[in-house]
């Protein structure tokens, strides 16, 4: 299947092996993938701000970048949710009737990657190897605006060598809700605080979602507290495989309180994606 | 002031806005270690409970959708329903008073009460009487308000304030209900202890006096119908129906939007209230009355119907299903930013998701700005709503209402805006947008060890509890281009850059890095 990608503002410019990582894995699974250079950002940050009329030439973007395309893929659940639940509504607040109906056929193709993985490409078992023991947080905006319900988990169960643990009061939200971070930063402290302690007690090294922005917010809070649990996106562990062993990182991205790096040996990729000075 | 003309809920009267706004309030709440507890501890048994009594309910989903649809079809014709019950209540016998706001209700009880001959009045809890501040209006005019809903008198007496639509006192502990009890009501027995029952037994004693001394009672109302002019309290305790029936005058304060059409849509509604917000099956208590009945129970009934800002939250085509509520408190209880701040931080009698959609229609959103933003938009409230308002659009609309408001007010934008506007022309082209990720990278240099600590303003609130990510030294799309070269063809099977967007951005060469 020739197969879009959105890789998402926020992956493209602070966590590209989230891109690389889903790239590798379609492409693995014998899928082509295009990257639609003019692609830029789904506008979600501006329309839950209430910013929705800078919002609008973000979303007309987006549909004329992606309505040629079959299927699009986007690796998050939040970006996902507001191509399929917010674009046509800012068409249609500004009155733009014909972009509402391009922009509901458009998000009628496109998936969040667990979506596309069990949904469309009808695959739970991908092929990986990732030996951690790693818990899994369900964002939001997948669990209760794309209803991915357990799909993420029912490709992680089929992971080899990944130690599945189940996480404390998975479905409350992790406090990082966009800007709310920064507009509301105790109370989402107070969440990160609580969420944070869920992870510690499942003693897993790592926790994985399907969404950067989260992942950047619980890797940020445990960063802080050294707590040496690292955030891992959904599509980087889908990656790993035994033979390739983990994607070599392509830059600094998240940060972590401890790196788990595979051997050189074997790398996919690494000549080509890690960078030149690259630091530890 | 307005929204499209309608009249708001006024100023300086009643209990709709905050003397700060939500995260001020926020912090202060959140550092109370006491509050916390008791709050998680509430809210995490309410939880359960309600999970409970809605697993067991095999049409649950049926009934959501029929709440929802009953409340639609009565907001689209609510004229016509609030004339409807008007003229049943009259042919019962009752007396029905239209008030524009909180001002006018508040002086239509008062002469009431005054009629009546009463310095005393018994209370039923009810949010519509606090939404005005008519204890407050009532001891301007000499009259006392004694309120009967346990928890209530727990906030009474504490000269506090409710911080839950349904449980009012659910900030408290039961250590520090009895030093409220010993310090407040004087006639207690100083051995009491902090047994629940203790304490019941002592507010009881407390009330009774006052139940039966009392000429008139004041309650606010769950449903009324329209079809037959039938009022109805749902309650747990009895002691509404002991201010229902005891007192010869009666006076219910009810927010217009509370009229259901029929008396069959009470058999929806009578699942969906008790189980959404106690958890149970079934209330304790129901009391139903209609107009007057010779002999029994009051025989003066007043009616006051309450706009305060509820016309112009109707003529919201997003906004007015915050109407629909049935006040169960259900979104407070799994909201993830209420359980950690409590009630007070919203400044409203009206708390939680649906505080944050409600108060800033009725108000006009600027007056309440801040509450639109108080909520991560996780989505809890919407799953677990009986009449499935939809909160986290309403929030995310009323967010673009008070940036449209603030826009034609002419207010300078803030740095808020001017990022905003920044963000939305550098995505709109590809050729910014690479330059701003070129701009991005120089953040690398902040970077120690891996992470970056601290970031200056407004990123510092970020910061200040976490670490931030160290920009990578390549993008993604950098290593796409060195991946897979130039010669792709787009999607289309055309060269990518024949579908150029608009947005200023430069087609072929201008967008291939």
């Amino acid at each position: 299947m020739r197969i879009a990608l959105f890789v998402t503002c926020l992956a493209d410019t602070l966590f590209p092996d989230v891109g690389r990582a889903t790239v590798t894995l379609l492409e693995r699974l014998g899928h082509q993938v295009v990257f639609p250079q003019a692609q830029t950002c789904c506008g979600q940050m501006h329309v839950n701000t209430g910013y929705q009329r800078e919002a609008l030439p973000l979303v007309r973007r987006f549909v004329e970048v992606f309505e040629s395309s079959d299927v699009v893929v986007i690796p998050s659940g939040s970006c996902a949710g507001s191509v399929r639940h917010q674009h046509a509504m800012v068409a249609r607040r500004f009155g733009d009737e014909r972009l509402a109906r391009r922009a509901q056929a458009v998000a009628g193709r496109t998936f969040e990657l667990s979506e596309l993985l069990t949904d469309v490409l009808g695959v739970e078992d991908v092929g990986a190897y990732y030996p951690h023991r790693v818990t899994y947080h369900p964002t939001c905006h997948s669990l209760r605006v794309l209803r991915v319900a357990d799909k993420p988990l029912r490709l992680l169960r089929n992971v080899a060598g990944l130690d599945l643990v189940e996480l404390p009061d998975a479905d409350v939200c992790c406090g990082f809700g966009g800007t709310f971070a920064v507009k509301n930063a105790d109370t989402s402290t107070a969440m990160l605080a609580d969420k944070m302690r869920s992870v510690l007690d499942t003693r897993a090294e790592v926790v994985t979602a399907g969404d950067s922005s989260c992942l950047m917010h619980i890797g940020g809070g445990l960063s802080r507290l050294r707590a040496g649990v690292r955030t891992v996106h959904l599509a980087e562990i889908l990656a790993s495989t035994r033979a390739a062993g983990p994607l070599p990182a392509g830059g600094a991205g998240r940060p972590r309180a401890g790196r788990a790096r595979a051997g050189t040996a074997g790398r996919a990729r690494a000549g080509t994606a890690g960078g030149a000075g690259e630091p530890g | 002031m307005t929204f499209l003309g309608m009249p708001t809920a006024p100023r300086g009267v009643g209990h709709l806005r905050g003397a700060e706004s939500f995260p001020v309030a926020a912090r202060r709440a959140l550092a109370d270690s006491q509050l916390r507890r008791n709050l998680g501890k509430a809210t995490s048994t309410i939880r359960a409970k309600r999970a409970a009594a809605v697993g067991e309910l095999p049409d649950w989903e049926q009934l959501r959708d029929a709440g929802e649809a009953i409340k639609a079809e009565t907001m689209a014709h609510l004229d016509r329903y609030l004339e409807q019950l008007e003229t049943r209540v009259i042919e019962h016998g009752g007396t029905v008073h239209w008030a524009r706001d909180a001002g006018e209700a508040n002086r239509i009880v008062a002469d009431l009460v005054t009629a009546a001959g009463a310095t005393e009045v018994v209370k039923v809890k009810s949010l519509a009487t606090d939404e005005i501040g008519l204890n407050d209006a009532l001891a301007a005019d000499g009259i006392a308000a004694y309120e009967t809903d346990l928890a209530e008198l727990i906030v009474q007496l504490g000269q506090d304030r409710p911080s839950h639509i349904l449980v009012p006192a659910i900030h408290r502990n039961r250590a520090e209900i009895r030093e409220i009890f010993l310090r407040e009501m004087g006639d207690v027995d100083p051995a009491l202890t902090d047994d629940p029952a203790a304490l019941a037994e002592a507010a009881r004693l407390h009330l009774r006096r006052k139940f039966l001394s009392a000429r008139v009672g004041v309650s606010g109302a769950n449903f009324a119908i329209a079809e037959t002019g039938t009022l109805c309290v749902v309650e747990s305790e009895g002691n509404g129906r002991m201010c229902l029936t005891l007192p010869q005058t009666l006076i219910t304060v009810m927010g217009i939007e509370k009229v259901l059409p029929s008396w069959a849509d009470l058999e929806v509604f009578l699942q969906l209230l008790p189980r959404s917000s106690t958890g149970e099956r079934m209330n304790p208590y129901t009391s139903m009355w209609t107009g007057v009945t010779p002999g029994d129970g009051p025989q003066q009934f007043h009616l006051v119907l309450l706009d305060n800002g509820r016309t112009a939250t109707l003529a919201d085509r997003t906004g007015r299903a915050a109407l629909h509520c049935i006040r169960c408190s259900a979104c407070l209880n799994v909201c993830p930013v209420y359980e950690r701040v409590g009630g007070h931080a919203y400044g409203s009698v009206y708390p939680g998701p649906i505080g944050a959609v409600l108060s800033p229609q009725l108000t006009g959103v600027q007056d309440n700005a801040s509450l639109p933003y108080a909520s991560s938009l996780c989505g809890a409230c919407y799953d677990v709503c009986p009449v499935k308002i939809d909160l986290p659009a309403i929030l995310v609309d009323l967010r673009a209402r008070h940036v449209e408001e603030s826009r034609r007010e002419h207010r300078l934008p803030g740095p808020e805006a001017v990022s905003m506007a920044a963000a939305s022309w550098v995505m709109a082209s590809g050729g910014r947008y690479r330059a701003a990720q070129r701009a991005a990278r120089s953040g690398r240099v902040l970077g120690r060890g891996g992470r970056i600590r601290r970031l200056p303003p407004p990123l510092s609130a970020w910061t200040g509890a976490r670490d931030a990510p160290v920009p990578p030294a390549m993008t993604f799309r950098q290593w796409w281009q060195q991946e897979h070269g130039g010669n792709q063809p787009g999607p289309a099977g055309q060269p990518e850059t024949g579908s150029q967007p608009e947005g200023g951005s430069q087609p072929a060469a201008g967008d291939r890095a």
